[in-house]
């Protein structure tokens, strides 16, 4: 709208592409509506963004999500106002939570129409606002590029999250100089390396440890693939066994020889342990969060702990730690092997300390009583993991026992294989971050390992799917309950099943077809492996539900508010029944 | 069961943010989002060029939530430093109020005798009424208000605290 003809003017939404290719996107996961339709409009004339379109906007947030996972690259999403911007705010939290890195590009209606309640109009800006990293209203086309720039360094780099870009419709068609600077942002300054005086005295006590520990979370995969070989040589410079939270696996391989299994609520026996014995934690990239812990005040009550994190509002949160180190943890841990080295440390005699875990390990905390008539869910998992190791797949999950079962049976060797929504616990995450992993990595096998309850809430992205020709499975273990909502009601509520009964389930294997999927179904034990065979055979997507075992429970299990030694190992060690201390705890 | 009270001390925050929209919204609705208290809030832009201003926060919480919320702000992107003015040692803080009372005879007197001590002055006057303006720290202007009540007090208005460190330096 400027009367400067001296430099070729565009229009927002043209500025905008421009600025998505600059930065290097090639994906979009959207869905158009009234107030993107110019940027509609302008994807039309490009070739070089791929847009992919779901069938509900909380599908692409998550489909971004597990693109962003996958491949380490953000994940950009495309929704109109108000009720677009509404359905993807489940997403944006969920990747606020997980730290992932999302450009959430929303409509808006005109700038002069806001706040007058106009057609589809919602302040997305203040509704996003504690669910995002950092978000925009942008009043001018010519300030766009800047902020989009910006809003991929701030997405990306230090702890990664999503950020909202609304623009108004009108700021989308009117037009503005392309000769704006490249202004790189100066505010946001994440941390790097670490002090060397903090990391030599974190190498010191590692050193000196007698029963060390690596604690490690979602921060190693964020800091990327670096980040999980430098662990693995961390490790193994050090001897100290490794155990992982939900959202790390994979960063240390579970085929390690110092690997204990994941920790907290649904974590192994020996790392919990372990946890709770040793002398030295060094908490990497992890954040001590409920799920982890347990009671507080009993939480490895004897360790000098460090915490290296680059947020520095994740140390100190809930649990004291002795020496706080914030910095991006893959330079900290390539730091630590430096100072190792130089100072040639051996590791420490930790004989007594493996001798210990190995007595743990013994308790053989994740076996279950066997059946030949039915499909035990954690044997449909380990069955599915036997038939696809060696296709390296990438895992998405829902929320439920099913993802518990996953987490303790299935094994990651290498990061950026297993997506779930670990902070957030978002059912319905799984099938479109399989569509989205899918999208970023053509040739993967690309599993959801889902629940019958879950998988309905985002049932409609079979459709996109389908649609992109995805080749995505959905494994579904099916127990007509919701499960994990049944098991808390037998522990905590003496086994009243307040509707917690997946009733009026669809067939799914006729779902399947409906959508032009493959349906497979099993419920025999001895078919199962030939079942997933011609799930893995089969090209196109496939839905496999699988029928298992109704009632089981997801064990070993801390209670909420438990110690990490009151552990529930097995069904007949509950009492049906907590204290209200417990009961108000999730 | 019942919901567990915890010791809390007072805290007063400085934050130099950039002037822009939303700023406050984001810091406040952190304070809300989290649970954690704020006894008083004032922002004014302070730059030549209308870039960055600086918020003053009073809030209250042991500790560990102090320190969290510290952490907080700095997370949030508009915030480019925070200062604890209680941990970092002597500072001044000051606050402004007005204050009108009605009255007539003895406690329009006494009224003015009480301004008088405490170093209010007067602002507006009418044969019934006066506006005291008076600054100091918040003791003193709870103590002048509370003195007040019994001298006709109609309505007050506070700004909240603002407050720097003691010395040569800059916070
Ligand atoms: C959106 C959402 N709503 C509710 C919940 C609470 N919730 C957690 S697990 C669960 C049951 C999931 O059932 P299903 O998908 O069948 O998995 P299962 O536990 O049976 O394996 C529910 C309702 C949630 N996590 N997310
Ligand atoms: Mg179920």
């Amino acid at each position: 709208m400027s009367e400067d003809f001296t430099v070729p003017e565009k229009s927002g939404a043209e500025i905008l592409i421009d600025t998505l290719i600059e930065q290097g996107v090639d994906t979009v996961f959207g869905y158009p509506g009234g107030a993107v339709l110019p940027i509609y409009d302008a994807l039309f004339q490009h070739t070089k963004i791929r847009h992919v379109l779901v069938r509900h906007e909380a599908g692409a947030a998550h489909a971004a999500e597990g693109y962003a996972r996958s491949t380490g690259k953000p994940g950009v999403v495309l929704v109109t106002s108000g009720p677009g911007a509404t359905n993807a705010v489940t997403g944006i939290a969920d990747a606020f939570m997980d730290s992932i890195p999302l450009i959430v590009l929303t409509g808006q209606v005109a700038t002069n129409l806001i706040g007058s309640d106009a057609f589809q109009e919602a302040d997305t800006v203040g509704i996003t606002r504690h669910c995002s990293k950092h978000n925009y209203l942008v009043k001018d086309p010519a300030d766009l590029a800047s902020t989009v720039r910006e809003a991929f360094a701030i997405a990306t780099k230090g702890r990664p999250g999503p950020v909202v870009i609304d623009i108004p419709k009108n700021v989308q068609v009117a037009t503005a100089s392309t000769d704006v600077k490249r202004a790189t942002s100066s505010r946001f300054n994440p941390a790097g390396e670490a002090d060397y005086a903090e990391i030599n005295r974190a190498v010191e006590l590692l050193a000196n440890a007698k029963a060390p520990i690596l604690y490690t979370g979602g921060g190693i995969i964020n800091s990327g693939p670096d980040a999980s070989a430098a662990l693995r040589e961390l490790a193994e410079l050090c001897g100290a066994p490794v155990t992982s939270t939900l959202m790390g696996l994979g960063a240390y391989p579970a085929s390690g020889d110092a690997w204990l299994g994941m920790l907290g609520m649904h974590g192994t026996y020996e790392a919990n342990m372990a946890m709770n014995q040793c002398d030295v934690m060094l908490c990497l990239g992890a954040r001590f969060d409920d799920r982890v812990t347990g009671r507080l005040d009993a939480f490895s009550p004897d360790s000098i702990k460090i915490h290296i994190d680059i947020d520095r509002s994740s140390i100190n949160k809930t649990v004291r730690v002795d020496l706080p180190i914030v910095a991006d943890v893959g330079a900290a841990i390539r730091q630590m092997i430096e100072v190792w080295k130089g100072r040639k440390y051996k590791a420490a005699a930790l004989d007594d300390w493996w001798a210990r875990i190995k007595g743990w390990r013994a308790v053989d905390c994740l076996s279950y009583a066997g059946s030949t008539q039915e499909i035990m869910p954690q044997y449909a998992i380990e069955r599915l993991f036997a038939a696809t190791k060696d296709k390296a797949p990438i895992i998405t999950t829902e929320v439920g026992q099913h993802q518990m079962w996953a987490a303790q049976h299935f094994h990651f060797d290498a990061p950026n294989k297993w997506l779930t929504s670990g902070g957030l616990g978002t059912m319905g995450y799984g099938l479109p971050a399989a569509v989205g992993a899918q999208m970023g990595n053509p040739d993967a096998l690309v599993i959801d390992i889902a629940g019958e309850a879950s998988i309905q809430m985002n049932i409609q992205e079979m459709a996109t799917a389908t649609q992109y020709r995805l080749p995505v499975k959905v494994f579904i273990l099916n127990n007509e309950w919701m499960g994990m909502v049944r098991q808390w009601q037998e522990l905590t509520y003496e086994s009243r099943f307040s509707e917690s009964y997946s009733d009026s389930l669809p067939d799914f294997v006729a779902l399947a077809e409906a959508y032009g999927w493959k349906g497979i179904r099993c419920s025999d034990p001895a078919k199962l492996d030939d079942a997933i065979a011609e799930m893995l055979a089969y090209k196109g997507p496939v839905m496999f539900d699988c029928r298992v075992h109704k009632t089981s429970n997801c064990f070993p299990m801390i209670p909420s508010g438990a110690a990490h030694t009151d552990m529930i190992l097995h069904s007949d060690e509950v009492s049906g029944t907590m204290d209200d201390e417990a009961k108000a705890l999730v | 069961m019942h919901i567990k009270q915890e010791l809390t001390e007072r805290h007063v925050l400085t934050l130099t943010v950039d002037n822009e929209a939303g700023t406050l919204a984001r810091i406040a609705g952190m304070f809300t989002s989290r649970g954690y208290n704020i006894d008083s809030l004032t922002v004014a832009d302070i730059s030549e060029d209308h870039t960055t201003s600086r918020i003053t926060i009073v809030t209250r919480g042991p500790p560990p939530v102090i320190d969290q919320i510290i952490a907080q702000c700095e997370r949030l992107i508009p915030v480019h430093k925070v200062t604890d003015l209680t941990e970092a040692g002597p500072h001044v803080e000051r606050e402004l109020a007005l204050v009108k009372v009605r009255g007539t005879g003895d406690q329009r007197v006494e009224a003015m005798r009480l301004a008088d001590i405490y170093r209010a002055r007067v602002i507006d006057a009418t044969v019934n009424s006066f506006i005291f303006e008076i600054t100091g720290g918040p003791d003193k202007i709870d103590t002048f208000v509370a003195l007040m009540r019994e001298v006709g007090l109609v309505e007050v208005g506070r700004t909240g605290i603002v407050g720097l460190m003691r010395g040569a330096e800059g916070s």
